[in-house]
């Protein structure tokens, strides 16, 4: 009996001490339910854009895309994408940037050329968001890109095709090295706020 | 809004004997008012009142409202003036990838209350039914989650105080004078008490995959907004909260569920969250690449610039307001950084010459607001007021000459953290002085 009471006890003792270490560092409990990666996929609709990764099958043409945007685009971002109801200009802009007016496009400001399929993709038309099929996404990339003076007027864009875009701005970011400023804590005498 | 007269301001009631322009005459139409109406009423000995005499309230001579059997409680109707306000400096072709700002001229503590908190949005707020969203977990993890909303609120929940700031707060005033209140010029920034669980639970009970470096977090939104957060700040001290002030999330703030990424730009904060996914790299999507960069010398970007670098505005007397006459003026205002404790602040009342040390109110929390008061004899001559702040990492709150030697403002520019002046005239109308 005796030595049965002692290990309950011991038994106890971990078992909170169990609880309180838990605590510690994580909820000492798992809720999350177990999936696959395909039961993930109608969300999946990332690219990783600086390889491509994530670009589904498919492809479209400029002359499609120009009769897409027509029909779903044209309202909100005008004609050529010269900028519409909802918004400004898509193309042009490249070079601007050592400019005291940075004009800022898919063209112009886009790395990889990925971005512009995974943002239509997941984003436009604004009023119908994900409505566009993988070849519709590809054909209005394409035309904007042939706006933007990237592809020739009959390119095709596919996940390859479209990967191996070269951008002008690809090397035109920097990592964050902050804090850049070094103020001090002046208290008297100091250099006025606008000096 | 651009239209519309009014500046923010409201008309500043209990603002410490600091007045909006507008507020003398509405006050002075107002005892008017009150006097005729009193002789007309008698009784009481009202009409025999004189000047000095306190009344009776009229609250005492009556029933008050019926205690209604259920209701959600509403400001007091004298309180109509506070309200978030979208931006009408910057305005927006469209009003559903867009902002509204919080009115911090009239924020008491350091909470800022959920109909208050600032709004920034890609494609306007959805309305999700919290039995039907799914949080899903995935890529490079040993085991892929999902959770419904009660699998999450099963979990030990823990509740944190942080601010948060939107990376444009300010974008509209660098070297111009182009907003006239506080709300206009800092009001992307709130703070609230959050509640949900560390991200690192979630990403620990999936398992982490050899190199996996970066996560994805993407919203349930008609953008689908996401944002490539890297590993060590989502094990460090991000949360995947659904309260908020002591209530669920309202929608316009990620309701049902969003992730809460301490000190850092709001957006990375991802509001409706249903996904997260592991990577070994950052996606580079147009919300990182073509929006939420820095423009630096030389037609350079900096880009994942996520962190809010410590800063503080003076939000009494602010923009708009006017102090009634020379005297003691109680100067308070907000201080914040991404990077940790505000530790100082600092005021000048002559445009930056001189500085004195401000006291700071409790509680004084980890990326969070903290209040400071200062108490200034205004000579009734001009003056430019601001306030400096310093954090725990030493860094001290710099001018916006400063940042001009080393970055590029020039258009669209994000994090300004750069000390703000006000002036304040003869006359006591205080005004945006940043230029
Ligand atoms: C209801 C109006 C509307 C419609 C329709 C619409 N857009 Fe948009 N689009 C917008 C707005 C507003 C933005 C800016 C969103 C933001 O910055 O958050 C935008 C942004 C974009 C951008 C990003 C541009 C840049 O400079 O980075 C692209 C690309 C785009 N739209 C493509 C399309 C395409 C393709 C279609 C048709 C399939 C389309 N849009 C239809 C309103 C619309």
């Amino acid at each position: 009996m005796r030595s049965l009471k002692v290990s309950a006890l011991t038994i106890a003792a971990t078992a909170l001490f169990a609880f309180s270490a838990a605590a510690a560092d994580g909820p000492g409990v798992s809720y999350g339910q177990k999936i696959s990666e395909a039961d993930v996929k109608a969300l999946d609709i990332d690219v990783s854009t600086s390889t491509g990764a994530g670009l589904p099958a498919g492809s479209g043409t400029v002359a499609d895309g120009a009769k897409i945007y027509a029909e779903k685009c044209v309202a909100c971002h005008g004609e050529g994408a010269n900028g519409g109801s909802m918004y400004g200009p898509m193309h042009g802009g490249i070079g601007s940037f050592v400019t005291p007016k940075r004009k800022l496009t898919p063209g112009s400001m886009y790395p990889y050329a990925p971005i512009l399929f995974d943002y239509i993709r997941r984003a436009m038309p604004m009023d119908s968001p994900q409505s566009l099929n993988d070849n519709e996404v590809y054909a209005l990339t394409a035309y904007i890109y042939s706006l933007n003076g990237l592809v020739k007027e009959d390119a095709v864009l596919d996940a390859k095709s479209l990967a191996a875009i070269k951008m002008p701005n690809k090397d035109g970011f920097v990592v964050d090295d902050r804090p850049d400023v070094k103020a001090v804590r002046c208290m008297a005498d100091c250099t006025k706020i606008k000096p | 809004m651009a239209k519309d007269k009014d500046n923010g301001l409201g008309d500043g009631r209990r603002s410490g004997g600091v007045l909006p322009v507008s507020e003398d005459r509405r006050a002075f139409l107002k005892s008017g008012a009150l006097l005729a109406g009193a002789s007309a009423a008698g009784g009481l000995g009202i009409a025999t009142a004189h000047a000095g005499s306190v009344k009776v309230p009229e609250s005492n001579l009556s029933m008050g409202r019926e205690i209604p059997a259920k209701i959600y409680g509403m400001p007091s109707k004298y309180e109509a003036h506070v309200t978030r306000n979208r931006t009408d400096v910057f305005v927006n072709k469209q009003n559903w990838s867009d902002w509204s700002m919080t009115p911090l001229q009239h924020q008491l503590g350091i909470v800022t209350p959920n109909g208050l908190f600032y709004e920034r949005h890609h494609a306007g707020i959805p309305d999700i039914n919290p039995d039907d969203h799914t949080l899903a977990v995935h890529g490079m993890v040993k085991q892929p989650l999902k959770f419904s909303m009660s699998d999450l609120m099963r979990y030990p929940a823990v509740s944190k105080f942080y601010f948060m700031e939107c990376s444009g707060n300010g974008l509209t005033d660098w070297k111009a004078v182009k907003s006239t209140t506080v709300q206009q010029t800092h009001g992307l920034l709130s703070c609230a008490q959050w509640t949900g669980v560390p991200l690192s639970w979630l990403l620990d009970e999936a398992g982490l995959a050899d190199g996996a470096k970066w996560v994805l977090l993407e919203g349930a939104d008609g953008s689908a907004h996401a944002r490539s957060v890297p590993i060590d700040k989502c094990m460090d001290d991000t949360l995947i909260v659904w309260g908020m002030n002591g209530e669920m999330l309202r929608p316009e703030n990620g309701y049902p569920l969003r992730a809460l990424i301490p000190g850092w730009e709001g957006n990375v904060s991802v509001k409706w969250l249903r996904r997260i996914k592991v990577g070994d790299k950052p996606w580079h999507l147009r919300s990182e690449t073509a929006r939420y960069t820095d423009p630096m010398p030389d037609g350079k970007w900096r880009q994942f610039s996520m962190v809010m670098e410590c800063k503080s505005v003076i939000t009494r007397p602010s923009g708009g307001m006017k102090i009634p006459g020379p005297g003691r003026v109680e100067i308070e205002g907000f201080a914040w950084s991404g990077n940790g404790k505000i530790t100082a602040v600092d005021v000048t009342v002559d445009g930056g010459k001189t500085w004195r040390e401000a006291r700071l109110e409790e509680p004084v929390i980890d990326k969070c607001l903290t209040r400071f008061r200062y108490s200034w004899d205004w000579d009734g001559g001009p003056a430019e007021i601001a306030s400096r702040a310093v954090d725990s990492s030493g860094y001290v709150q710099p001018t916006v000459a400063d940042i001009d030697k080393v970055r590029a403002i020039v258009g669209f520019v994000q994090h300004h953290n750069a000390v703000f002046p006000w002036s304040v005239a003869s006359s006591g109308e205080v005004a945006n002085a940043i230029a």
